[in-house]
């Protein structure tokens, strides 16, 4: 029997000790007309060398093409030693550090991923993970409703520039609870928040507001100047960033005069797989004046009986299995195995690597966006300085481009028509440190090649 | 005798040391020159200027500290778990292994359909099989843990009582021995909790259960077996309440382990669930997640299911967005929830299959049975003791805690020298001094009998040597904490004067 070791004799022997005729008799409390007889619909059981055939043809469906898409999930190089690790047994089977005098490991390594987190978001405190990007968006505003001390207002400001896909989480997951979320327009030459605008909410009772940095177009915000005009306005700031660019752009903390309030962001460029959108984890750090308003698990260090240091659950009274229906989320089981990559990552690339990775990334992109400028027919939507991603303008349907470079073996970028009709055919593309002199060439030559058969279509 | 503790990776950190073979290769000839107009182009008050307390050390150094961090921890593949509630079975590494090929890996969460049928493919059978094991009507595999799942559960109720102009339907029910998760989702979800009480046997009080429903009740969230260990016997009676007073059932998948092929929620009269795929379909807990919470429901729910789903259209297949699912409740992340956890399940699913998968409710419940008779017999008391125990139990230290001054968090602490996890402690709320044991099928009678010597030897020892108990652990690598102090002074973040300490 897969996975279960009972032999003959143990059932015999532990039914027995029960006082039971058989395993049937032990569900003898489930009233029998809702029994189930059988499942037909679930396949015969695989042994392990045949579900290895399976799995490894299914993949190969799939391919590996070269692919320049990013908006939100960015391919980067992943130390062996990252996943090595991290799948080790004690760390992968093991379930949330609640007996902590057996889980120090968990605990320690959370606490290293607080400091290190804390420091490049240039914050005070980190919790020890959220689901992923969008829901940490979502759960930054409910808890930004929840801290402002001066407002009840259930606003919050969320400019076109913050990735579409975070907009809607953000929508499904505090539109329950009342939130109002409010767009604001991008000014049309730089891809940035519009300043003119903003004036439209100045004086405005708002809870607060969210600036993504870079922004979805890959283009960078002035930080500044929005997190001291909406400290003006009474509202606080939640920043959402990329932590590779981090090594590069200033912390959130360090936005404006005062700093950001809360700060998130999607944590899967810091080594976690792209593995068709998850498991990645998102991040979320703090103020420690909001401490107590942050959701999900927080470890502090404390001492043991014999005074010596060790690590802890801490500050268990925000969450749902102490406080339940006034916990600051329901949020119980998080990602707590890819923050434990992402420690390992971080740990292994360091400030320099980190710092390298995100310049030669900004640089690949610079080199990619002049490469594929030169095609006719191609230019750049937005002037400005940018991160690693930029917005195309291509003379032909984005989606027909798409599918030609696509039967090329290359995917080309994410086609903006849905969520920016306004520009009109509009692609978002991204290189980082895994593309090479070689793979650019063979995009931009493959781009002309793909818009002259869409021409000629 | 206490193990050696690991000091912070940040005491291994000297300036300018690195795991070099890590870092991309220095610019060179084209991109260099594009690196400088890159930059260049990044106004000064846009740059960092401080650097980022992240470790500079060498790849050996990172390797064995995060290796001996891992020695200090239990874990399935290291230590019995019987953590209830938790469902802490066998991880099958094939699962691992077969979820990480590396086309499954570095596929962009946008690459197009035509780029990923074999991942869909995956994808369309696991809400196959779920919806047949289950008995619903259509599944999701958005959420991506237990409460993430009650929460789509919940604002799919919202939104179904809305789409009927029903919207006085705001109130959630729940049995005071609820997870926590389930009043704290309700309240996510916009809605009001009222918590109704369980009777002395261990199912709900049905006189309260009729007191509570009325034209606002949006829904009841039960779990089943429930979290005291037994099966819910008046389901049905239950569902006839609460369905007559127009409100839906929400089935909380947490001990779905227990009747995986014996009884189906759909089959109960429960109009959505969310399953955890992290218990029930034996993908890692990791510390501390990821999980996934798929979502089943009953067809008049079908249109409210998050996005995107897996459709299958002649022998392709494709993501179903809200161009679709105009009623969808939305999206629940930035892509399509915990794509290789998925994939684990769906692995794990096809290696038990049809007969296996009936086996684990059936050696689940007959591996809790056998501890609970075993330590019945041994002198501890059963919260329930008329009833069998579903895939777990409770036992309560009430009356040692009054006699002998032990309570339920020594035997807990003092299971941990012995080298067993301790079992959920304190939970259920309602049964005082409660330990909740779930041994799971994956579990060899002689480790179980391995466990129930260790509660044996700890009972003896509550008699003879409480104060033991008291200051239990001694074994593990820090002693008993000091909670209080951690939640006083806060230190949530290394800081470099600690190394002085």
């Amino acid at each position: 029997m897969p996975f279960i070791p009972h032999t003959e004799a143990d059932v015999r022997e532990m039914l027995a000790t029960i006082g039971a005729k058989s395993i049937e008799e032990l569900f003898d409390e489930i009233p029998q007309n809702l029994r189930v007889q059988g499942l037909a619909g679930i396949p015969e059981g695989l042994s392990e060398m045949e579900i290895g055939r399976l799995m490894s043809e299914r993949a190969r469906q799939d391919g590996r093409p070269l692919s320049f898409l990013g908006a939100g999930a960015y391919e980067h190089h992943i130390p062996s030693a990252v996943w090595a690790i991290t799948t080790r047994g004690e760390y992968y089977s093991a379930y949330t550090p609640y007996q902590a005098e057996a889980s120090q490991g968990t605990l320690q390594l959370i606490h290293e991923y607080q400091t290190m987190i804390s420091s490049l978001t240039g914050m005070e405190v980190s919790n020890a993970s959220l689901y992923d990007g969008g829901s940490a968006v979502a759960e930054a505003a409910l808890m930004a409703v929840r801290a402002h001390r001066k407002s009840k207002s259930l606003r919050v400001l969320v400019p076109s520039t913050v990735n579409p896909n975070y907009r809607r989480v953000a929508v499904s997951t505090a539109g329950n609870q009342g939130l109002r979320f409010e767009t604001v327009p991008y000014q049309r030459e730089t891809g940035c928040i519009d300043f003119a605008a903003l004036a439209a909410f100045a004086g405005q009772d708002i809870a607060a507001m969210v600036i993504q940095q870079p922004n979805f177009f890959g283009q960078l915000e002035d930080v500044d100047a929005l997190t001291d005009w909406a400290h003006e306005q009474g509202m606080l700031v939640i920043a959402a960033v990329n932590p590779t660019s981090l090594a590069l752009l200033k912390p959130p903390g360090e936005w404006g005069t005062k700093g950001a309030d809360i700060c998130v962001g999607e944590g899967q460029p810091l080594g976690v797989p792209l593995s068709s959108g998850g498991p990645y984890f998102g991040f979320m750090t703090t103020r420690m004046e909001y401490v107590r308003s942050m959701p999900g698990r927080i470890v502090g260090r404390t001492v043991d009986l014999e005074g010596r240091h060790g690590y802890t659950l801490t500050l268990q009274a925000r969450e749902q299995h102490i406080r339940r229906g006034k916990a600051t989320s329901n949020i119980c089981t998080n990602q707590g195995l890819l923050m434990t990559a992402a420690t390992i990552y971080m740990s292994l690339i360091g400030p320099a690597g980190l710092a390298q990775v995100a310049e030669t990334s900004m640089a690949r992109t610079h080199q990619l966006v002049t490469a594929l400028g030169r095609q006719r027919g191609v230019r750049q939507a937005f002037t400005g300085p940018r991160f690693h991603e930029s917005v195309l303008l291509l003379d032909r349907p984005a989606e027909a481009v798409l599918r030609e470079l696509e039967s090329q073996g290359i995917l080309g970028g994410v086609d903006l028509s849905g969520d920016y009709p306004e520009l009109g055919s509009a692609i978002l593309v991204c290189a980082t440190e895994t593309k090479t002199d070689g793979d650019i060439e063979r995009y931009a030559n493959a781009l002309g090649t793909a818009l002259q058969a869409v021409r000629a279509a | 005798m206490n193990q050696i503790l690991e000091k912070s990776i940040f005491e291994y950190s000297r300036d300018g040391r690195g795991a070099e073979a890590q870092h991309p290769p220095a610019l060179r000839g084209a991109v260099a020159s594009a690196s400088k107009e890159a930059l260049g182009a990044v106004p000064a008050a846009l740059r960092r200027q401080s650097k980022p307390m992240l470790p500079e050390a060498s790849e050996l150094d990172v390797v064995r500290h995060f290796t001996r961090l891992s020695q200090l921890n239990f874990s399935i593949d290291t230590n019995f778990y019987p953590l209830g509630s938790c469902t802490m079975k066998y991880n099958p590494k094939a699962c691992n292994q077969y979820a990480m090929l590396p086309e499954f890996l570095s596929r962009h969460p946008l690459a197009p359909d035509t780029q990923g049928q074999g991942f869909l493919s995956c994808m369309f059978e696991l809400q196959e099989m779920l919806k047949e094991v289950t008995g619903m009507k259509a599944v999701s595999l958005n959420p991506m843990a237990g409460a993430h799942g009650e929460f789509a559960g919940v604002a799919m109720i919202r939104a179904y009582h809305r789409a009927r102009g029903d919207l006085a339907r705001n109130e959630i029910i729940v049995p005071e021995a609820a997870h926590g998760t389930n009043p704290a989702t309700a309240t996510m979800c916009g809605c009001i909790v009222r918590e109704i009480p369980v009777d002395a046997e261990g199912d709900v009080d049905i006189e309260a259960l009729k007191k509570a429903v009325g034209p606002n009740t949006a829904g009841i969230m039960l779990t089943n077996p429930s979290t005291l260990g037994v099966f819910e016997r008046k389901i049905e009676e239950v569902a006839r309440i609460v369905h007559g007073a127009g409100g839906l059932l929400y089935y909380d998948g947490a001990n779905l382990n227990a009747i995986l092929g014996k009884v189906r929620p759909g089959d109960m009269g429960f109009d959505v669930i969310h399953m955890n795929l992290h218990k029930t379909f034996s993908t890692p807990h990791g510390g501390g997640g990821p999980g996934a919470g798929a979502v089943g429901v009953s067809a008049r729910l079908e249109p409210f299911l998050p996005v995107p789903v897996v459709g299958r259209e002649g022998e392709g297949y494709r993501w179903l967005t809200e161009n679709d699912r105009p009623q969808s409740i939305g999206r629940l992340s930035a892509f399509m929830g915990n794509a290789g956890v998925l994939l684990r399940a769906y692995i794990y699913m096809r290696m038990l299959g049809r007969e296996g998968m009936s086996r684990v409710g059936e050696f689940a419940t007959l591996n809790a049975n056998y501890v609970m008779a075993r330590l019945r017999a041994a002198g501890f008391d059963l919260a329930y003791p008329n009833r069998r125990a579903s895939h777990e139990f409770i036992i309560t230290m009430k009356r040692q805690a009054k006699e002998l001054n032990v309570t339920a968090m020594d035997i807990a602490k003092r299971l941990l020298d012995y080298g067993f996890h301790a079992p959920t402690t304190y939970f259920p709320l309602l049964v005082p001094e409660c330990l909740l044991i779930e041994p799971t099928e994956t579990e060899s009678r002689e480790t179980l009998d391995g466990f129930i010597d260790a509660m044996v030897a700890i009972l003896g020892e509550a008699s003879s040597d409480a104060t033991k108990l008291k200051a239990a652990p001694y074994t593990m690598p820090v002693r008993r904490l000091d909670d209080v102090r951690a939640a006083k002074q806060l230190e949530l973040t290394w800081k470099p004067v600690d190394s002085a300490a």
